[in-house]
C-alpha cells in the first residue's frame, strides 16, 4: 500500500540566451516511484540531478510537464481549486534545507506552529496552546512554554530546523518531503535531526522522502533508495542491497567517492540534460560503456529482485 | 615535536582575535612544516576561519589580533607594512575560500584574471602570463583553451579549480584552503582534493586545510587540529586522531558521521549546541555538552566547571586539553 505515487513524471525548463537558441532542460524525465507509510525513501543525486525538482513537484510548488502525482486516488498535479489544494497540503508537508530562511524573523515560534493548526482547523481554538506545546515536546524542544515564546534569532540552527519539523507535523501529514534538511546544520547536531526523523517515522507512520546528496546519511535513515542522474532515476531498490552491490556505474562512482577510493574516469561533468540526444545520459563518464549505450536510452530494468537500474551492461532488458 | 619546530614554515603562537569585545580565537598555537598538510576542523563559529584570516592578515575591523604572533619563515607577519603584506600574499601564502568560485570577475575572461594577478606581483608580458595560465589550468585538470572562457561558461567545480590554479600561480610555500569543496558535489570534491594532493607532492607546498568535515581530513591531512569555541582542544597525527581520539568532542565528531558499511547502529552525535561566544561557559568550554561531566563526580566536576584545561602532550605529537586525560 502506498501513501503517494509518482507516475512517469517529467519536467522541462526552457532555457535561452545569446549563445543558444531556445532549448529545454529535461530536469526530470520519466520518474516513477511510490512512498509507503512508515518508510523513508532516500532520493540521492548531485546538484542539478533533478532531485529537488521532484520534491517540489510533489509539494505542488511546480507543475509537471507530464506525468501524475497520485494521492488519495486523485491526480494532484491536475488539482486547481483552492480547497482541494489546501486539503492536499495538509497531508503532504515539506521541510526545507535552510532553517534560517524558512521561519519569519519577526514572529515567535508559537506563531509558526499555531498557524497551520488554525488554517487547517486541526484542533478547536481552546486546545491550540496544548497542541503547540505537545508538538514542541515531540521534536525535543523543551521546556515548550519557554521555546514557544522565542523568536527565530534566539534559536540555534538545529533548534530552528526542529521548529520547522514541528510546523510540518502540526497538520498530521501522511507524507513529509525533507529536502536536505541537515546540510546547513553543524556536524555535531545533524545526527539529532536524523534521529528525530527516524522516531517520527516509527511513531507516526509517516511516509518520508529524504532528498540528499549524502549517501552515508541516506543509509543511516532510509529503507529504500532512488539514485538520480541527469533527471532520470538510474537505480532503485532496498538501500542496503543497492549500496552493497550497486548495479549502475554512477552509483558505483558515488560510492567510490565517499569510500575514499581513487576516481579514475574523469572526463565530463554531470550534464544538465539540455535537449538530450537518444542514448544513456551517463555514457561520457562511464567506464563500462558499449556501443549501444550511445544509441539507445536504457530503461529501468529489474535485474535482481527489487533492485532496478538503467544500464545496458549491468541490467540488460530481456528482449 | 622539535623536528617539526626546526623546519616550521608557519608558526602561530598564543593567537587571540576579538571581534569588538567578543573573543573568537583564544590562545591558539599551530605549527605547519614545509610540505605538510595540516587539517583544522571545527563547527561554524569555532574560530577556524578567523585563524586563517589572521594568518593572511585580512581580518577586517572590528576583528583584530589582541595577543600572540604569527611567524612565517621566521618573520612576524603582524609587524609587516601593507605593501609588504601585499607582496607576501599570493607569492608566499595564497588562500582559497569556500565561495571563491564566485569571486571571479564575470565580465573578464579567465586567462585575463590570471594575467592581472601575475602582473600585480611581477613584471611579466601578457602573452607569457596567458601561456602560464593555460599551463596552470592543465595542472588542475582543465583544458588550457579555457583561458578564453568567461566564468559563467564553467561549472562550479571548474570555477573552483580555476581559483586553485590561481592560488598556485606564484608557487607559494603555503596554500590555505578554507572549506574549498564544501559547495561542490561529492564526486567533484574528491577529484579536486586528489588533484591538490598530487600537486602538493610535485611542488612541495604546505597546506592548511580548514573544514567542518572531519572524515575528509582523516583521509587527506598529515596532522589534524580540532577547534572548539575558539580553542584547539586536540591535535595529533591524522591516523592517531582517527584510531584513538582523546577529547570527548573529537570522539563525538567522529561519532557524528554515519558509516557506509558495517552494522547500521543508532548514533548519538553530541548533545546541545556550540556555546555563544559572548557567553562562554566557565572552566572547560565543552563541559555543558560533555558526557563525562557529572556532578556525582564532585572533585572532577569542580575542575571541569571552573578550571580551563591546557593542551598537554600525551604521546609524541598528540596533545589534548581535557581534565579527564589529566586525571
Amino acid at each position: 500500500m502506498s501513501a503517494l505515487e509518482v507516475r512517469d513524471l517529467s519536467k522541462n525548463f526552457a532555457v535561452g540566451g545569446a549563445l543558444l537558441h531556445r532549448a529545454h532542460v529535461h530536469a526530470v524525465e520519466d520518474v516513477s516511484f511510490s512512498l509507503r507509510p512508515g518508510t523513508i525513501t532516500a532520493l540521492v543525486g548531485e546538484s542539478g540531478s533533478g532531485k529537488s525538482t521532484v520534491a517540489r513537484i510533489i509539494a505542488k510548488l511546480y507543475d509537471p510537464t507530464s506525468g501524475s502525482v497520485v494521492f488519495d486516488g486523485g491526480d494532484i498535479a491536475r488539482v486547481r481549486n483552492r480547497r482541494d489544494v489546501l486539503r492536499y497540503r495538509s497531508q503532504v508537508q515539506m521541510i526545507f534545507q535552510d532553517p534560517f530562511g524558512s521561519l519569519n524573523p519577526v514572529k515567535t515560534v508559537r506563531h509558526h506552529i499555531e498557524r497551520p493548526l488554525r488554517i487547517h482547523r486541526i484542533v478547536p481554538s481552546s486546545q491550540i496552546d496544548d497542541r503547540v506545546h505537545e508538538l514542541l515536546r515531540t521534536v525535543g524542544l523543551v521546556p515548550p512554554e519557554e521555546v514557544a515564546a522565542k523568536y527565530p534569532h534566539e534559536l540555534s540552527g538545529g533548534q530552528r530546523q526542529r521548529v520547522a519539523i514541528a510546523r510540518a507535523l502540526a497538520v498530521e501529514p501522511k507524507v513529509v518531503l525533507a529536502d536536505e534538511p541537515t546540510s546547513m546544520l553543524d556536524v555535531s547536531i545533524r545526527i539529532g535531526i536524523l534521529n528525530l526523523m527516524l522516531e517520527l517515522k516509527e511513531q507516526h507512520e509517516i511516509a518520508f522522502l529524504y532528498v540528499t546528496h549524502d549517501l552515508a546519511s541516506a543509509r543511516y535513515l532510509a529503507d529504500d533508495i532512488l539514485v538520480m542522474y541527469a533527471g532520470q532515476i538510474v537505480e532503485r531498490g532496498p538501500i542496503e542491497r543497492v549500496l552493497a552491490e550497486p548495479l549502475h556505474p554512477y552509483t558505483r562512482l558515488l560510492l567510490a567517492s565517499v569510500h575514499g577510493e581513487r576516481i579514475e574516469e574523469r572526463h565530463g561533468r554531470s550534464s544538465a540534460a539540455v535537449d538530450p540526444a537518444e542514448g544513456c545520459r551517463f555514457v561520457t563518464r562511464c567506464p563500462i560503456a558499449v556501443p549501444v549505450c550511445r544509441q539507445v536510452t536504457p530503461g529501468l530494468v529489474e535485474a535482481r529482485p527489487g533492485q532496478s537500474a538503467r544500464c545496458h551492461v549491468t541490467a540488460p532488458s530481456a528482449d | 615535536m622539535s623536528a617539526v619546530a626546526t623546519q616550521s614554515l608557519l608558526g602561530v603562537q598564543s593567537l587571540a582575535v576579538e571581534y569588538g569585545r567578543v573573543r573568537a580565537v583564544d590562545g591558539v598555537d599551530l605549527q605547519i612544516g614545509a610540505g605538510e598538510i595540516l587539517g583544522l576542523a571545527g563547527e561554524s563559529g569555532c574560530g577556524k576561519s578567523t585563524v586563517a584570516n589572521a594568518i593572511m592578515q585580512i581580518l577586517r575591523p572590528p576583528a583584530h589580533i589582541v595577543e600572540g604572533s604569527i611567524t612565517f619563515q621566521g618573520e612576524d607577519l603582524t609587524h609587516k607594512s601593507t605593501e609588504e603584506l601585499r607582496k607576501f600574499r599570493w607569492r608566499n601564502v595564497s588562500m582559497v575560500f569556500q565561495s571563491a568560485m564566485n569571486a571571479l570577475n564575470p565580465v573578464m575572461r579567465v586567462g585575463d584574471q590570471f594575467v592581472d594577478m601575475m602582473q600585480a606581483h611581477e613584471s611579466i608580458a601578457k602573452r607569457r602570463a596567458t601561456v602560464r595560465a593555460g599551463e596552470l589550468l592543465e595542472l588542475v585538470g582543465m583544458d588550457r583553451r579555457l583561458v578564453q572562457a568567461y566564468p559563467h561558461e564553467l561549472s562550479g567545480g571548474m570555477r573552483q579549480r580555476v581559483i586553485i590554479a590561481m592560488a598556485l600561480a606564484l608557487s607559494p610555500e603555503l596554500v590555505i584552503l578554507d572549506e574549498p569543496t564544501t559547495a561542490l558535489d561529492v564526486v567533484v570534491q574528491r577529484e579536486i582534493l586528489q588533484e591538490v594532493e598530487a600537486l602538493k607532492r610535485d611542488f612541495g607546498f604546505a597546506v592548511l586545510f580548514i573544514t567542518h568535515d572531519l572524515s575528509l581530513l582523516l583521509e587527506f591531512a598529515d596532522r589534524i587540529a580540532i577547534m572548539y569555541a575558539g580553542e584547539i582542544v586536540e591535535t595529533g597525527p591524522a591516523e592517531q586522531l582517527a584510531s584513538t581520539p582523546l577529547h570527548p568532542y573529537t570522539q563525538g565528531l567522529i561519532q557524528s558521521f554515519p558509516p557506509l558499511t558495517g552494522p547500521r547502529a543508532r548514533l548519538t552525535g553530541i548533545e546541545g549546541s556550540p556555546p555563544d561566544l559572548r557567553d562562554m561557559p566557565s572552566g572547560c568550554r565543552f563541559h555543558p555538552r560533555c558526557p563525562h561531566c557529572l556532578p556525582e563526580n564532585a572533585a572532577l566536576y569542580l575542575r571541569q566547571t571552573t578550571e580551563r584545561p591546557r593542551l598537554r602532550e600525551i604521546t609524541p605529537g598528540h596533545s589534548v586539553a581535557c581534565h579527564l586525560v589529566d586525571a
